[in-house]
């Protein structure tokens, strides 16, 4: 009963918030209200309301954790006819809930299962295609241009080569890893590469659907690689306390000459005062050759709730987000890659090496905390950021995290 | 004037039910929103949330509006028992209810210091009174920079002491340290501390303010009578100021504990229950439980609440039953 009054009183709240949709409207929730991204949405939105005149198209477009907690309740409450989320476990609630709609049919007309291969997997729960993707971007390395040229070091291709680069920046002084690992989630994107380049794809995808443990060998190989790169390379001090901003800092000082990091960190580091020539990417290097290359590469998505009214529309628009010229501009404007691989990419540096790194990989990973449920992320997380703290726990780290999955996958 | 006064008739009307119990109804008539208002966000939201803490639920709803909840009885308080992290912010929040206390005799001496007449003294008295009135996010932002190892207070004064600056690989400054500096938020054992200490800069300030107004009742025939019976420093504190401050030192430890187990804002300020869960307390870790990012278990969320409304209802309970047995005998 009491369930039935909080849906009521939200409906009451969020109707009053959207304003009553009619027939021929077009509702579309969206989640980012910075600068640039807003832009790339609200441009698309302005060319699909040339190209479809008679649809009036409706946006709300809120802040980004706003979002991810008023979803929960207008999913029910009020749907709009299209939203953004996040495909892979963080879609599941929602789906294993009814509350989007599978959206097979767009992807079959519009020829999607081959431009949009890569992320297929990753849109699919139960057998089915649950939303289009319109954005994705790199994860890797983030380094000093300039201090490699000082130490005369080259892009290191392998292991080894990364802990005789980082031998070599310790005896210069320079710490080789900066990370700031206060919000935990930076300490997963270093635990997923490793993981991806120990194991593979398909372990990665094993241990955050809970099929492998956390003392599975497998993994305390990762992290036995991992324990290698803390004491071989180092990370900074107090990254505990750092946001992946705060962590910004000593490389833009040159106190630290990587960063493993998602390319949205860009303009960070541009805002840090660094230039394009200070700066380079270089994928993650390869621990075992025999391991077929993975990337992280988080996609940003468009769904269509279960309550939608207009359905027919919202099909519409979410044919159109992934059509090549729309992604081509779209992530041009908002400096990430397009999905659609017909699409072409802008002449960013940054942006060229990625869509290389992710054209040649042979699995894309979302990212350990949308890959894992709400609950396992948070544990692993606080247990990758204890175990970068003291690698001495590792086993009880691991056996805890054990005792997690057992209960976050029963 | 055509009419002149009316003949007095011999029966009376009875005078309404209204009337006749207006002062038994007048009260209730003006309760009754408040009474309206306090149970749709206090008790029905408390019984709700106990009703809760017995189904497993993500907190989502599926298409028609029906509770996607399941029952599952007392599972989630079992859960509880085993979960290390419900038992690290157990032991956080008696940490905080036991170093809170310190607020009281803190706050205390310093209303006494202040309760003298000197020139400028309300000047001095509002600037103690100062971290009271700042909100408590301010004060946790404040004292996040104090502790920062890099930038704040610790880690400048660290830095005078055992480092050294240098030039790094590119020629700008930096520090090499005979030992790392201390970075108390992130540290397991000590972050803890960090923010009590944090969250006692105001609490004494409260607790100090309640004592100047105390103090101002205090009455000054007893002091003189007991310093003509040579009462002097301590003795005079303990045998004839501090009883008089009862009043005060009740409402003092009633707020000191409710703040200790309310605090959850410096926590979500400063370490958001971090590193690794060891700064969390009860509250906070409810939130993480069921509101947060990474939450969505709202049933064990509420099994968490329940422990600490259980907790915070021992208190209450306590201090109510002791102001009626004042005012009995008060009376």
């Amino acid at each position: 009963m009491f369930l039935k009054l909080k849906t009521a009183t939200a409906a009451i709240a969020l109707s009053a918030m959207a304003g009553a949709a009619m027939a021929g409207d077009l509702v579309i929730n969206f989640d980012d209200l910075n600068p640039g991204p807003k832009k790339g949405f609200e441009d698309a939105v302005a060319q699909f309301q040339a190209e479809n005149p008679d649809i009036n198209v409706i946006v709300n477009i809120n802040d980004r954790e706003a979002h991810k907690t008023a979803i929960r309740n207008f999913l029910t409450a009020d749907a709009p006819d299209v939203t953004s989320w996040y495909p892979g476990n963080r879609m599941a609630p929602f789906v294993d809930a009814g509350l989007f709609q599978p959206v097979d049919d767009v992807w079959a007309d519009n020829g999607f299962n081959e431009d949009l291969a890569a992320i297929k997997a990753t849109m699919s729960r139960d057998g089915k295609i649950w939303g289009v993707p319109y954005s994705y971007y790199q994860w890797g390395i983030y380094y000093r241009k300039d201090i490699f040229d000082l130490l005369e070091l080259e892009e290191p291709q392998t292991w080894d080569e990364l802990l005789a680069a980082c031998g070599k920046m310790k005896a210069n002084g320079v710490t080789p890893f900066t990370i700031g690992t206060k919000f935990l989630w930076t300490a997963a994107g270093v635990f997923d590469y490793i993981n991806l380049r120990t194991n593979g794809y398909d372990v990665h995808n094993a241990l955050t659907a809970g099929e492998i443990k956390y003392t599975d060998p497998r993994i305390v190989a990762t992290f036995d690689n991992w324990e290698t790169l803390i004491n071989e390379c180092g990370f900074v001090d107090n990254h505990a306390s750092m946001s992946w901003q705060d962590a910004i800092a000593p490389f833009a000082n040159g106190d630290a000459a990587m960063y493993v990091m998602g390319n949205f960190s860009v303009d960070g580091y541009k805002n840090a005062g660094l230039t394009e020539d200070q700066i380079d990417f270089m994928p993650f290097p390869t621990i075992d050759p025999s391991v077929a290359p993975a990337e992280e590469a988080p996609a940003d998505a468009f769904f269509i709730p279960a309550n939608a009214k207009n359905v027919e529309d919202a099909k519409k628009f979410l044919a159109f987000v992934a059509r090549p010229d729309v992604q081509t501009q779209w992530n041009k404007t908002i400096g990430q890659l397009p999905i659609n691989s017909k699409a072409d990419i802008s002449d960013d540096k940054f942006i060229q090496e990625g869509f290389a790194l992710l054209n040649s990989a042979t699995g894309l990973a979302q990212f350990f905390d949308r890959d894992a449920p709400a609950a396992m992320a948070k544990a692993g997380m606080e247990g990758f950021q204890e175990f970068m703290l003291d690698p001495s726990k590792k086993m009880a780290i691991l056996e805890r995290l054990d005792t997690v999955q057992e209960e976050v996958y029963k | 004037m055509a009419h002149a006064v009316l003949p007095q008739t011999d029966v009376r009307p009875q005078p309404s039910w209204m009337k006749r119990n207006k002062l038994a109804i007048a009260p209730w008539i003006f309760l009754i929103p408040a009474l309206i208002f306090f149970a749709i966000y206090v008790v029905i939201p408390i019984f709700e949330s106990l009703w809760l803490s017995l189904y497993e639920w993500n907190g989502l709803y599926d298409a028609d509006g029906n509770s996607t909840a399941t029952w599952v009885g007392f599972a989630n308080y079992a859960k509880l028992w085993d979960d290390p992290n419900f038992w690290t912010s157990l032991r956080n929040n008696i940490a905080w209810l036991v170093l809170y206390m310190l607020a009281v005799p803190l706050g205390l001496f310093i209303a006494l210091f202040l309760n003298q007449t000197v020139t400028g003294m309300r000047f001095y008295k509002s600037m103690f009174f100062f971290p009271f009135v700042i909100s408590q996010v301010v004060v946790g932002l404040i004292f996040g920079w104090f502790y920062n190892p890099d930038f704040g207070v610790v880690g400048t004064i660290w830095k005078a002491i055992f480092c050294e600056e240098t030039t790094n690989i590119l020629g700008n400054v930096t520090f090499v340290c005979s030992r790392p500096a201390p970075d108390i938020l992130s540290s397991p054992e000590w972050a803890t501390y960090g923010i009590i200490a944090a969250g006692l800069w105001p609490q004494i300030a409260y607790c100090m303010i309640l004592y100047l107004t105390g103090l101002n009742n205090v009455a000054a025939d007893q002091i003189e009578a007991a310093r003509l019976d040579g009462a002097k420093g301590w003795k005079m504190l303990w045998y004839v100021v501090v009883p008089q401050l009862k009043p005060a030192t009740f409402i003092a430890v009633v707020v000191t504990v409710i703040g200790a187990l309310r605090s959850f804002d410096m926590i979500a300020i400063m370490t958001q229950g971090g590193p690794f869960g060891s700064t969390n307390v009860l509250s906070h870790y409810m939130y993480e439980v069921a509101i947060s990012e990474y939450g969505e278990r709202y049933g064990y969320g509420s099994s968490v609440a329940t422990v600490l409304f259980g907790i915070m209802l021992f208190f209450i309970s306590y201090f109510l039953w002791r102001m009626y047995q004042d005012e009995k005998g008060g009376r």
